[in-house]
């Protein structure tokens, strides 16, 4: 290469230039989105106002079981003894009947607290992440449970195959810094643990 | 009110007190006598940004030891083993997610986007093959790329592709560039992620239309060299643009050529150019008409990719989640369709005017006019300027790696004497 000596023609002027004006490019367009950038990672999220448990989540992961959740936020739930996350909410059925149970997968402990109150417990290990529970608990109850992508199991993929399919468009991209949305009025933490007298 | 509501209260014996600060507080939380604790509601965090800026620095490394090889050390074995080692890393370990090719989509949505803001990783990923390569070619493509790899690795028994062929299926990757950016501009969809076919490989999951794509993909690759990267990668596009203006690049022998022809059945992926005579007199002539009439097409023919683009632009729009929701909403007001779908219920639960998607919708359909006819446009050009570089006759004294085309995978070495001889003596050196 460099022993041939040869004077540069026409040819190499013209790719010299044209690297010149690329690496200007690039450099502009790194300039420009540097404005536009965040330095921490983005991740996929639920937003549970839009969410309406369509049961996408559970068939659309690329993850079997999927990465979508049920989640309880434990300050937010009644713990009625008659659960419609719990039960088939059908006024007819509603009883504490075994077959009357709603998750496909039993994935929700239900333990006996004092007279009236249950306590409801999800099992992530068996949650499939399909809603029925949290449909049954935002359309009659307090709207404790909700679907949040745990990001102990998600992939974070450039393009959520979940997202593409939602039809409420629920799905968002979140800070990795708050990476959970929660139900409306909610907050976890420990101040939430002792309800107000 | 639903009715399960009043069975529900005379059941549970609720009082209807106390402060309601949630949503949809239809029974307050209870004051337990036992004292109970609530269970903390376990919010596990994200995986580490830190392991996404190994990624970089594990991307910027293999691009730097790459190039070495594939530059300086020559060595074919050293490159399969190094590109073994990134299908290993950027596929099977870290899922083959984030990678260039889908950048590609983060960088157009965050520069017409302005809501829109790109992890500086996914940055990173878009800029350094494509700084690399305008230095030393592709070698990010050689032994980086984990969709090169998986293919590369699969290659048993090459085929030739004729070259009108190889030519004609190019033009199916500057399709799959240009729809990808207009869908990734408009927001509508991430398609390079949607349709790759080999992720589902790397993690081992997927749905199965995608791993039989991908297995048919592979299968293919048995007998013609990286389908994928020639005929559909919409980043190899880009790096082939920027390769044929690259600082050095990988030349097949590494002195002068002897012209022995032994390599020219070397080049599996069809990118090894013959030498070529000056042109005649009367060649010249007659190319000079050719070139005159081409260069006559290429209006005509982006005129009629700016008319295709215009007409595609409406289904085009239909990817976009709200386009489409804006024509069931209207349809089933119109009375056109029965019943509610899933998306439609959503979005009478929200409570928005109808009008107000629709106006949403026209100006997505407006954008997607533009964005149609800039592609078909941009399309046009691409075949016009292929037809020109067809008429183009340029001498060419030696056996030489295409430009655009070379993917640096070094198999060409292995074929030339010049080189054989240059390993000879260089072990000679040494003892």
């Amino acid at each position: 290469m460099e022993d041939q000596e040869k004077k540069p023609d026409r040819r190499d002027f013209l790719r010299s230039g044209l690297r010149g004006a690329c690496l200007l490019g690039l450099g502009g367009t790194l300039g420009f989105l540097a404005t536009r950038s965040r330095k921490a990672d983005l991740v996929w999220q639920i937003d549970p106002e839009k969410c309406i448990q369509c049961g996408k989540c559970a068939t659309n992961c690329v993850l079997k079981p999927s990465a979508v959740k049920c989640v309880h936020a434990y300050a937010m739930c009644g713990y009625c003894e008659l659960c419609t996350g719990y039960f088939e909410p059908e006024p007819n059925a509603l009883n504490t009947a075994a077959e009357n149970q709603l998750c496909p997968v039993d994935a929700i402990k239900r333990t006996f607290v004092e007279d009236p109150y249950y306590e409801y417990d999800i099992d992530e290990s068996l949650c499939i992440g399909c809603g029925k529970c949290v449909k049954g608990c935002r359309s009659f109850g307090n709207g404790s449970l909700h679907l949040q992508v745990r990001h102990d199991r998600c992939l974070n993929c450039n393009d959520c195959s979940i997202a593409a399919a939602c039809p409420s468009q629920a799905y968002v991209r979140v800070p990795s810094s708050h990476p959970y949305l929660y139900p409306k009025g909610y907050t976890p933490g420990p101040q939430q643990d002792e309800p107000k007298p | 009110m639903k009715h399960g509501i009043p069975i529900l209260a005379t059941l549970l014996l609720l009082s209807a007190l106390s402060g309601a600060a949630f949503g949809l507080q239809r029974f307050p939380p209870p004051q337990f006598e036992s004292g109970h604790k609530l269970p903390e509601t376990l919010y596990p965090p994200p995986h580490a940004d830190l392991f996404e800026y190994l990624d970089v620095a594990a991307l910027a490394a293999a691009l730097g030891v790459a190039s070495w090889l594939a530059m300086k050390k020559r060595s074919r074995t050293a490159l399969f083993a190094l590109m073994l080692a990134s299908l290993a890393y950027f596929g099977f370990w870290r899922g083959g997610c984030t990678c260039p090719i889908g950048a590609i989509q983060n960088v157009t949505l965050a520069l017409f986007d302005a809501s829109y803001t790109i992890p500086l990783i996914a940055l990173a990923f878009f800029l350094l093959p494509l700084v690399f390569t305008l230095f030393f070619g592709r070698t990010f493509c050689a032994a980086v790329c984990p969709l090169g790899a998986i293919q590369d690795a699969v290659l048993v028994r090459p085929v030739r592709v004729p070259p009108w062929l190889e030519r004609g299926l190019r033009l199916l990757a500057y399709a799959y560039l240009g729809a990808a950016v207009l869908f990734a501009a408009t927001g509508s969809a991430f398609i390079i992620c949607q349709y790759d076919p080999f992720v589902g490989f790397f993690r081992l999951s997927g749905s199965l239309w995608m791993l039989l794509f991908g297995g048919a993909m592979l299968l293919i690759g048995l007998f013609i060299g990286r389908p994928y990267c020639r005929f559909l990668c919409p980043y190899g596009v880009i790096l082939g643009w920027l390769s044929s203006a690259s600082r050095w690049r990988v030349t097949i022998t590494p002195e002068r050529c002897v012209h022995c022809r032994l390599c020219e059945e070397a080049c599996p992926f069809g990118a090894i150019r013959t030498p070529a005579e000056p042109p005649t007199a009367r060649d010249r002539a007659q190319a000079k008409r050719r070139l005159a009439h081409f260069l006559g097409l290429i209006p005509v023919l982006v005129v009629a990719g700016l008319l295709v683009g215009g007409v595609l632009a409406t289904p085009f729009s239909k990817m976009h989640a709200r386009v489409s929701l804006a024509e069931r909403v209207k349809a089933e007001e119109t009375g056109k369709v029965k019943g509610t779908t899933d998306a439609t219920d959503a979005f009478y639960e929200t409570g928005q005017p109808p009008s107000e998607l629709y106006a949403e919708a026209l100006a997505l359909r407006g954008k997607f006019l533009t964005g149609g006819r800039l592609l078909g446009g941009f399309l046009g050009l691409v075949v016009g300027l292929g037809l020109v570089q067809l008429s183009l006759r340029r001498s060419r004294p030696d056996y030489e790696a295409d430009r655009s085309g070379c993917l640096a995978c070094g198999r060409c070495f292995d074929y030339c004497p010049v080189e054989l001889d240059r390993r000879k003596k260089a072990r000679e050196r040494k003892e």
